[in-house]
């Protein structure tokens, strides 16, 4: 079922910039030639019946509801597959259309249940309009024959339901999954009156390829796809605009509304990140925003062997205050900070860095990006001269070749995935580098040219060898470099990458990559039109991880590949708002826009904002801070909406780390992992329940909106300026768009943002300023953000986790479509019906050599730990190395990870860690002690009772 | 690093070292010490810098590498921390 506020106009935009006019019923109409004459009665406010037509589909012409008469024109052409001409004279209303409409109806009627009062489409369905619309009174065919009227329901999917019995072989369903999501899972099956929609070959849905991303819900025009949220709660009677919480991609999402009351999320079609697409975390993952494990009350405790007690806002607040205060007072100013979360609003995070450097009087604040796109920030500002990516995603749309480098669009966001799909459908060639075979490497109608499937840890190594072709074999845009980069530092670097250790031939006993296929590859990326690079944490989870960044923008800037629409170098972010936490100054060394704390200017700009003065050196960085910690400097954390002993390497380091802390406060939706080490817990709300923005992976600032009230009371950013005014610094904001105003006031990059602007455009990519006041969709146009486009020499400098006989494999960790990052939130829903345990994916030769077989106990053991899981024999992965997800706490993924960073950022190398895999019977010794420590700690949780019940 | 040197500064060293490994590509010497002290200015807090060179003090040849040893030496000469715009 559509949205129930957006209107359809049957058949998709024409980007054609020739105009035609035409006349139909009488009115004059002038649209793009290549508009369908149903598109454009729609502009005129002329409703042409219809229903296998939508406008996120191509035209298929199959209902025959839509027929007009064309003067001039034989027959009866469907509107909805005729395109417009110039002069024609279109009638869409006469007897003769109307019998042969109601004629069609009849028949569509006769064969579908007359229960529309019990109906979940009841009141939106299109095949209930579209009989009043033709005056449908009569089916004279009777139900006696043969109909589809018993036929099973599919009630496999957790999210929605399939009924046959309400099919009416429109193949909206079909097409959707083709046309939007790209994963043909459906088709209509049989002929003739047999015809029917099955998924794969005819199995559940739940069986099938289906990934549940509800294309085929949304544009079923019956009740045959439902949400089974729609079945339980009834039509929404309100709809209110918002933003995913999950990926980088940030989906424009209605929130369909009864009260406070989610009935479901549809995609939005005025979107500008994903144009009415969605995925199974974003539409239908939202479960655990009322999830009985959520905590809606303060508590504090003295130590973590305490149980919690339960206290007014005002207590917990104030306990957490002093606490603070007198840390400081004992251990210096230097010894508390916080931590920022890319789950976290740009307001919040801005307040959250606010309240670090003003009010706590130090710079030792960080986020999440520490450990996930740091490396971005730093490599695109030293080459580009802007921490960010260069395009919009739209962009992808105009690219030649598409090189997807250390990134699973599919499982990592996959709204974007099915647009790259969409192009490379279209004939743009794939070049993947990654060591697995990721599904993008061959899926329907998609082959990629070339699979580089380098050995973990040589990305620098690979991308070097890419560079010396296009150095030696004269690919080099020559003028593009002369005319847009700093020549001295291209010669350096030419110089550099020509040399032959660094060919594909010298470089392939490092990659494992042969060099033909080097070879191959840079040639089709320098010569084949628009190169677009997307990459994604097997880039910048490295120990070179910026090197590596540095190399992408070298090869883009040789090659003449940024500063227009269809190439670029396009950062994938893992989180929904990496970018903005980025943007808002959550790194310790910088304030909002990227502006070093040493730069007096800046600095004196944010002192006379905020009325105190601030550091002039750089805070500490999470790793910093446990290092600082461990050593006893480091006593007090304020962590907001991140949960570091979880996601953060080597758990054992990072534990040790916050149990020798003094005060640690949380807060969050859960009694996540870190918060189990804390001592004041501070409920948080989720993205349902708070007014902000969100900035993608294009730089899009997208409006948060509020949709009920916060189940604890307060949203995040309330919480944070109570804390600030309970430790001495006093914040006084109303509203989120007050803290928008003042971060426009300070930022350059963002003087045109304000939530009007943002209202007014839909969303916005900065920068949006005075030269720029709607946005920048491309960024580097005409001139690089610094200038001349820097090129830096990018050596190989092999990671110095080795792989040897006591540990043979390298691990490399990943994610999964169906779970988010931790999975606070999607295990906490029924995604776990896809993916309920992290497993290890072992390649049949080495899960052969070791005796393990699908499903066995698998003990994994690194230098940093040991842990076990379940195997999963694949060939997905190459012999000698292992995968595996980190989603599930006790899976103690980051057990095995170990301390080793990225040399510039400190990101941690989660994509390097030499393991040996046995077979085993039974848990390893940290997680006896983590199901001992976390059942203790659940206990200590049920002596308060701050738990907030589902209604 | 494994985390057990705590009240120790090796982890400091490894991260000097690692910082060093990615500047010794520059062709001229005086580029690659005067980035790894560029680096370290703008991304090390101060007491970081304090503890090695504490560290450097205390147990002389603690392994840290040439390039690094003179870009904190530079450093150390300079007692300027704030570094240059735009600069890596």
């Amino acid at each position: 079922m559509l949205s129930i506020v957006e209107k359809d106009l049957g058949t998709p935009e024409s980007e054609s910039a020739q105009l035609v006019t035409l006349t139909i019923d009488g009115q004059d109409i002038t649209v793009p030639a290549g508009t369908s004459v149903m598109r454009a009665a729609a502009l005129t406010d002329v409703k042409i019946p219809k229903l296998c037509a939508t406008d996120q589909l191509e035209a298929f012409g199959s209902c025959r509801l839509c027929l007009v008469q064309i003067e001039g024109m034989k027959g009866l052409p469907a509107s909805c597959t005729t395109p417009v001409a110039a002069g024609m004279k279109v009638t869409t209303q006469n007897k003769q259309l109307a019998d042969v409409r109601r004629g069609v109806m009849e028949l569509y009627i006769s064969d579908h249940p007359l229960d529309c009062l019990t109906c979940p489409a009841n009141g939106h369905c299109e095949l209930q309009d579209m009989a009043g619309v033709v005056g449908l009174r009569e089916v004279r065919y009777g139900y006696e024959g043969a109909n589809h009227l018993v036929a099973e329901k599919d009630t496999s999917n957790p999210y929605f339901t399939f009924d046959a019995s309400k099919c009416i072989v429109c193949s909206r369903c079909v097409r959707a999954c083709d046309e939007r999501q790209g994963t043909l899972a459906l088709t209509i099956q049989g002929r003739g009156f047999d015809s029917s929609v099955a998924a794969s070959q005819n199995v559940s849905f739940m069986d099938s390829e289906c990934v549940s991303c509800g294309a085929c819900v949304q544009a079923c025009p019956t009740a045959t796809l439902s949400e089974n949220t729609l079945i339980e709660k009834g039509q929404a009677e309100h709809s209110i605009t918002t933003t995913c919480a999950y990926c980088g991609v940030g989906c424009s999402f209605r929130a369909e509304m009864k009260g406070e009351e989610v009935v479901r999320m549809v995609p939005n079609m005025d979107g500008h990140a994903n144009h009415g697409h969605s995925c199974v975390k974003g539409r239908f993952a939202i479960g655990y925003a009322t999830h009985a494990d959520r905590i809606v009350k303060p508590m504090i405790r003295s130590k973590i062997s305490d149980p919690w007690r339960e206290v007014s806002w005002e207590e917990a607040i104030g306990y957490a205050a002093s606490e603070l205060k007198r840390i400081q007072a004992k251990y210096g100013r230097d010894s508390i900070g916080g931590i920022t979360s890319s789950r976290c609003s740009n307001e919040e995070t801005y307040l959250v860095q606010k309240l670090i450097r003003a009010g706590f009087g130090n710079n030792n604040v960080d986020t999440c990006a520490r450990v996930c796109h740091s490396p971005t920030g730093y490599g695109l500002k030293n080459t580009l001269g802007e921490s960010a990516g260069t395009q919009n995603f739209d962009s992808v749309m105009k690219a030649d070749v598409i090189f997807v480098i250390g990134a699973n669009p599919t499982d990592g966001h996959p709204v974007f995935a099915s647009q790259m799909k969409r192009r490379l459908r279209q004939g743009a060639k794939l070049i993947v580098a990654d060591p697995r075979s990721i599904d993008l490497v061959r899926s329907p109608h998609i082959v990629a040219e070339h699979h580089l499937k380098l050995r973990p840890g040589t990305n620098v190594a690979l991308i070097n060898s890419l560079a010396h072709v296009i150095v030696t074999e004269g690919l080099v845009q020559e003028d593009f470099v002369r005319e847009r980069c700093e020549m001295p530092s291209f010669e350096k670097w030419r110089n550099f990458v020509s040399h032959e250790s660094n060919s594909p031939e010298a470089m392939q006993e490092i990659t494992g990559v042969p060099a033909s296929e080097v070879r191959g590859a840079a040639r089709l990326f320098a010569g084949g039109g628009n190169g677009a690079i997307y990459y994604g944490l097997g880039v910048t989870e490295h120990s070179q991880g910026s090197t590596m960044v540095m190399g992408i923008a070298n090869l883009a800037m040789a090659t003449g590949n940024v500063g227009r629409e269809g190439v670029g170098v396009n950062p994938l972010r893992g989180q929904n708002n990496v970018q903005g936490s980025c943007d808002m100054g959550s790194f310790p060394h910088e304030f909002p826009g990227y502006r070093h704390v040493s730069d007096d200017t800046v600095r004196h700009l944010f002192e006379g904002a905020w009325g105190v003065p601030l550091q002039n050196e750089p805070g500490l960085r999470i790793p910093n801070m446990f290092e600082a910690a461990l050593d006893g400097e480091f006593k007090g954390l304020y962590i907001e909406g991140e949960d570091i002993a979880q996601s953060d390497p080597n758990t054992q380091h990072v534990t040790a780390a916050l149990t020798s802390m003094e005060c640690i406060i949380v807060q969050d939706l859960f009694l996540n992992e870190s918060a189990k080490f804390a001592h004041v817990f501070l409920p948080g709300s989720s993205f349902l329940e708070k007014d902000g923005t969100f900035t993608n992976a294009e730089r899009r600032i997208s409006r948060v909106r509020k949709v009920m009230k916060p189940k604890s009371g307060y949203a995040d950013w309330e919480i944070t300026q109570l804390l600030s005014n309970a430790v001495g610094y006093p914040m006084n904001y109303t509203h989120p768009s007050q803290i928008m105003d003042e971060i426009a006031r300070l930022t350059p990059t963002f003087t045109g943002v304000s939530y009007d602007r943002i209202d007014e455009l839909e969303s916005i990519q900065w920068p949006c300023n005075a030269e720029h006041p709607e946005g920048t969709p491309t960024m580097h146009i005409g001139e690089f953000v610094r200038g001349k486009g820097k090129f830096l020499v990018t050596e190989y400098v092999p990671t110095e986790e080795k792989v040897n006989a006591r540990y043979p494999l390298i691990l490399t960790t990943g994610r999964i479509l169906s779970q988010y990052n931790v999975g606070a939130q999607t295990r906490r829903t029924e995604n776990n019906r896809w993916h309920d345990e992290d497993r290890l994916e072992i390649h049949p030769h080495d899960a052969e050599e070791r005796g393990i077989a699908e499903g066995d106990w698998v003990g994994i053991a690194s230098r940093a730990g040991d842990t076990v899981l379940r195997a999963s024999v694949t060939e997905r992965v190459q012999p000698g190395v292992v995968y595996t997800t980190f989603h599930f706490p006790e899976s103690g993924a980051n057990v095995i990870t170990t301390d080793n960073s990225d040399w510039a950022t400190n990101c941690p190398e989660y994509k390097v860690t030499a393991v040996q895999a046995t077979r085993v019977s039974q848990p390893s010794e940290w997680q006896k002690r983590f199901r001992e420590f976390s059942e203790t700690q659940e206990t200590l949780l049920k002596s308060a009772d701050v738990m907030f019940v589902a209604k | 690093m494994s985390g057990n040197d705590h009240g120790g500064a090796e982890h400091l060293v490894k991260m000097a070292n690692d910082i060093g490994h990615f500047f010794r590509a520059e062709p001229l010497r005086e580029d690659a010490v005067a980035g790894i002290a560029n680096h370290i200015s703008r991304y090390w807090t101060k007491r970081m810098r304090e503890k090695l060179n504490a560290h450097l003090a205390h147990d002389g040849d603690t392994g840290l590498e040439d390039l690094p040893r003179e870009a904190l030496r530079r450093l150390n000469a300079s007692q300027a921390p704030a570094a240059q715009p735009g600069a890596h």
